[in-house]
């Protein structure tokens, strides 16, 4: 290896790049890069890396058109009749309410849910040195599991062929982002993005406030209409003089039924410490297989099991978006994809099958 | 010439013989733990007890991270009621222990892993998936 022909960089002098000596051809000066914008998952990001977001996020303007048109009209028309008739508590709860179903919902949207960076290509030749399946005469490779005890319990670790690695436990991924995301609950798209360990919480909340909210604008408009009724002797024309009444009420009525009923079975995953994926999937019960399999990460109290996962300490994303990539990864790609193989397409899995294909065809030929 | 060297110089000048990778330990659960099986390609390289004196004491800094004590549900209380505003001027238990244990690491490698040849990488850059341990051929600098 020849000797270094630059000096060490000494950051108070910060003259003449050194590289421009070693490097001709860059001659162009290229503005250093932030991780984000190399990142191989389908994401979106905002604000120079800070927001991040699913790239299908077609439903989450939906959701917040929905809550907000309704909170409008809700504070446009009924609020005055109810301040003047009753209290004026009512529009002070409802913004309370408003201004935190909108922040939580921005929050879970915005959030990292806990996206796993993929592994780097020494990890991946690590892990394909460990596994070293011989003699396999399929043509698809066997799907790679490990088993590990966790409590005493058997689980079952997949690899990930995208990410190349095995998965750590309630890890999932999610073909919509293309992420491993950790303690993956689902995808939501009326939230634009996945639900997982760093979002959870946020997501709980947002569904909670919002059955408070949709409950609380029911129960209003129901008591608008009543008194407006009452006043003018006649149901109809109560409905006529305030046609957003009618808006609210069917809004709320078909929101509150799912609504309601999300936030019942996000109430039963907290206290049992499950995932929606796993409920899903009937990981920890329903087969009565030969031996008793609980879920292993349960703290078998209700409120341990809601404070490990609402009140928990708060783990950094592990993505770093906002770091700046090394300068030879900056090289433009054109030429780093032709030194290498880029190994986080995803047509990774497609190129391997065809090429195990070949690769057998030509043992046999 | 002083006899720590610093990494830059390492890495400017070393070439990279072999990597080692110390997997996450799960048997506890999703908790951040490393394994402490000492790999057989540093048996040569160094003392098994300081490399599980050092893999101990990072598992215990990422145990008091994610600790379920008071502390992180004040923290999460506080920060529900601030509508999680508040993460914008404060920062978490979790981010200042990583700040510890980035320090920790800095220590290590420069008393113990840089003069064997050897560099830990911290596991944050990798995702806190391995502690990534790097072997630099061995040259007579380090003599």
């Amino acid at each position: 290896m020849k000797n270094c022909e630059y000096q060490q960089i000494d950051p108070r002098a910060l003259s003449v790049s050194p590289l421009s000596a070693q490097n001709p051809a860059e001659k162009k000066v290229q503005r250093p890069r932030r991780k984000w914008e190399a990142f191989p998952g389908k994401n979106r990001f905002f604000c120079d890396g800070r927001l991040i977001l699913a790239r299908q996020n077609g439903v989450l303007p939906l959701t917040l058109g929905l809550i907000v048109v309704t909170s409008g009209l809700f504070f446009a028309f009924d609020c005055p009749f109810l301040v003047e008739h009753l209290t004026v508590c009512i529009p002070v709860i409802g913004g309370v309410l408003f201004l935190f179903v909108v922040a939580s919902l921005l929050r879970t949207s915005f959030t990292d849910p806990g996206i796993l960076p993929r592994a780097t290509a020494d990890e991946a030749a690590d892990i394909e040195r460990q596994i070293d399946t011989s003699g396999s005469s399929t043509y698809r490779p066997p799907p790679r599991t490990k088993e590990i005890l966790i409590n005493q319990q058997v689980v079952k670790l997949k690899y990930c062929f995208t990410c190349k690695m095995f998965r750590p436990p309630r890890t999932s991924h999610c073909s919509l982002c293309d992420n491993c995301v950790e303690r993956f609950d689902h995808h939501c798209p009326w939230v634009g993005n996945c639900v997982g360990k760093r979002n959870y919480r946020y997501f709980y909340s947002f569904i909670i406030s919002l059955s408070f909210l949709t409950s609380f604008i029911f129960a209003c408009v129901i008591t608008h209409i009543t008194l407006r009724s009452q006043a003018k002797k006649g149901i109809v024309q109560a409905v006529q003089e305030s046609p957003a009444s009618v808006v609210e009420l069917v809004i709320c009525f078909f929101s509150i039924w799912s609504i309601l009923g999300l936030s019942g079975f996000h109430t039963y995953l907290v206290a049992s410490n499950l995932t929606t994926n796993e409920d899903i999937k009937g990981s920890w019960s329903g087969k009565r297989g030969a031996e008793e399999s609980g879920n292993p990460y349960t703290y078998s109290n209700i409120i341990t099991n809601c404070c490990a996962t609402l009140c928990g300490p708060m783990p950094p994303s592990l993505i770093d978006r906002r770091g700046f990539l090394p300068p030879d990864e900056a090289i433009p790609a054109a030429a780093a994809s032709e030194m290498e193989l880029p190994p986080f397409t995803p047509k990774s899995d497609a190129n391997m099958e065809e090429n195990c294909q070949e690769f057998s065809l030509s043992c046999t030929a | 010439m002083a006899e720590t060297h610093s990494l830059q110089d390492m890495r400017q000048q070393a070439a990279v013989a072999a990597k080692v990778f110390i997997q996450r330990d799960y048997s506890n659960g999703t908790m951040c733990q490393f394994q402490t099986k000492f790999p057989s390609e540093l048996e040569t390289k160094i003392d098994k007890q300081q490399f599980e004196e050092t893999i101990r004491t990072l598992n215990n800094l990422y145990a008091e991270a994610e600790k379920l004590g008071s502390q992180s549900f004040i923290e999460g209380c506080l920060a529900c009621l601030t509508a999680y505003t508040v993460f914008l001027c404060m920062e978490t238990h979790y981010e200042k222990v990583l700040k510890k244990i980035a320090k920790y690491i800095q220590e290590q490698n420069d008393k113990i892993y840089a003069p064997r040849g050897l560099l830990l990488t911290d596991p944050i850059e990798r995702g806190l998936r391995v502690i990534e341990i790097t072997i630099y051929e061995d040259r007579s600098f380090s003599r």
